[in-house]
């Protein structure tokens, strides 16, 4: 099923905060169409890792490259341009809470138009754009709320407004960091339920992070287990051993842990 | 026990700056009095001329109300004016002056240093500027409000920015948007409500100083005042002072319900 050539491409990525190495060297790659689960304690650098990939958190070393485009060192233009193909949902939805969900959505596509937000408000855009938002908003089944504020909406609502929008910037790779990490379990399943749908009409690739080693098993095509800032496990989900997913969450399973060790020895 | 607790003094002599700082306040608060030459006789004759102000001020006098209304009228031209430009030029120089919405470290200083010196020349003294720039009357008073709302509004509009949850913009940022498309399509509509209000204040503000402005002629009811009171026209001046007290209570009254209804 996989492309030869990976959409996302990881290699000897390390971030640091400070004196505190969070990723020591992440290698892997995420295939065309392949939907991949990453796990791992809290603390393990998963979140770290998305942002990264995304630049938003700078690497030290190593590169991260998006349909072949470097993204670690690019400069501010191609950096913008390879976001503009990466969907990113979060835990925390990060809807602009004064502003409707039919702009929110809308705000999808800023970064391709030219004049960024002078294109894409709802005054403003083209007509083709305000149908693709509402198309968009019908897809999360909440078309009928395109003029409610994200606060007027539950939380699970609000993380559908964030897959729409999502779904407006037409990426060919979605990060999502613990997507449904802050809603109850029922609201949580259908979200990812929603998502992964999308993902798969779309034939997006996908690189989701959760908490839940049997949803990671039931949506994941393979599952990526993040370690102390390293990865520990990557296999197909259907030949994973349960003890090796429940060695993420033992022992130093963060960085900072690890760190101590080495201290201590020194 | 009382053995135990008399280890620990119940006052402990001060540290020798904060004896200094003491001494230091006390000699310069009596020689500030002695300067003002502060007595009992001329505190006395002070009340007298006081009660002779409030007499002939009683009745206040408003034959002349046509020209109160008039400079009245142009003491709020010059506030509503000189506010909504000080406004609007807040907003690029709290975006400039912002730790999250600044380009780089030189400009933020810059724009910081420009919101402080407007802040801290007072109004009168921008006015006393603007007189010799641009001449008398309004178009000065105008100008000093202009630069006394920077240093109120920018520096409040650029403090929220700095409080804005940084999810919302993180969110727009990574989906490939310029930065100043981020900053207003996240961090100006979460700011919205709180520069409103900051907005309201600048204007309270401005009719309050903008009455004060005419008095070293920059336009406005403040000329009437004080050439009421230097020809000793007291009743004139009581009728002036009670206009402005009604338009400044008005205004306080309409702009914190307007506060009310968009918080």
């Amino acid at each position: 099923m996989t492309d030869p050539a990976p959409v996302l491409d990881v290699s000897d990525l390390h971030v640091s905060y400070g004196d505190l190495a969070i990723l020591r060297g992440v290698t892997f790659s995420v295939g065309r169409g392949e939907g991949v689960v990453l796990l791992g304690a809290n603390g393990s650098g998963k979140s770290t890792l998305m942002r990264a990939i995304n630049g938003l958190a700078p690497a030290a070393s190593g590169q991260v490259s998006l349909d072949g485009v470097p993204i670690i060192g690019a400069r501010r233009a191609p950096l913008r341009k390879a976001r503009r193909r990466m969907g990113y949902v979060f835990q925390q939805f990060n809807l602009v809470p004064q502003l409707s969900a039919f702009q929110n959505v809308l705000f999808g596509v800023m970064g391709q138009r030219p004049l960024g937000i002078l294109n894409c408000l709802n005054s403003v855009a083209r007509g083709e754009d305000r149908e693709r938002a509402l198309d968009c908003l019908d897809r999360v089944g909440l078309a009928d709320r395109a003029q409610h504020r994200p606060t007027e909406l539950s939380g699970g609502q609000q993380q559908r407004v964030a897959i729409a929008r999502m779904l407006m910037q037409q990426p060919s790779l979605v990060v999502a960091d613990e997507p449904i990490a802050s809603l109850d379990p029922k609201a949580g399943r259908e979200v990812l339920d929603l998502l992964w749908r999308i993902v798969d009409d779309e034939g997006l690739s996908m690189l989701c992070t959760l908490h839940q080693l049997d949803l990671a098993q039931e949506y994941g095509d393979r599952v990526i287990g993040l370690k102390a800032g390293k990865v520990l496990i990557d296999a197909d989900t259907d030949s994973i051993d349960p003890a090796r997913l429940d060695a993420l969450y033992e022992g130093a399973s963060r960085p900072e842990d690890a760190t101590g060790a080495k201290t201590a020895a020194a | 026990m009382s053995d135990q607790t008399s280890t620990i003094p119940r006052f402990r002599s001060p540290a020798p700056l904060a004896w200094i700082i003491a001494v230091g306040f006390l000699a310069f608060f009596l020689q500030g009095l002695w300067a003002a030459d502060m007595s009992l006789d001329r505190l006395q004759r002070g009340a007298v001329n006081l009660g002779r102000f409030l007499g002939q001020a009683m009745p206040p006098d408003f034959s002349n109300w046509y020209g109160i209304a008039d400079a009245m009228w142009e003491t709020l031209n010059i506030a509503i004016v000189g506010v909504t430009f000080g406004c609007f030029f807040s907003i690029p120089l709290a975006i400039l002056a912002a730790s999250n919405t600044s380009p780089n470290r030189v400009v933020r200083t810059i724009a910081r240093l420009v919101i402080a010196v407007s802040r801290t020349i007072p109004d009168l003294i921008w006015a006393l500027i603007f007189v010799v720039a641009v001449g008398l009357g309004p178009l000065a008073g105008i100008l000093a409000i202009i630069m006394d709302t920077i240093g109120f509004a920018a520096r409040f509009y650029s403090e929220r920015f700095e409080e804005v949850q940084k999810g919302p913009s993180e969110a727009l940022t990574s989906t490939g948007a310029a930065r100043l498309s981020v900053i207003m399509g996240a961090i100006l509509p979460e700011s919205f409500a709180s520069m409103t209000a900051t907005s309201l204040f600048s204007v309270e503000k401005a009719i309050r100083s903008a009455v004060t402005l005419g008095l070293v002629g920059a336009g406005g009811i403040g000329v009437e005042l004080s050439t009421a009171m230097r020809l000793f026209r007291y009743d004139d001046a009581a009728a002036i002072i009670l206009v402005v007290l009604v338009a400044v209570i008005g205004f306080e009254q309409l702009s914190s319900s307007i506060r009310k209804r968009v918080i």
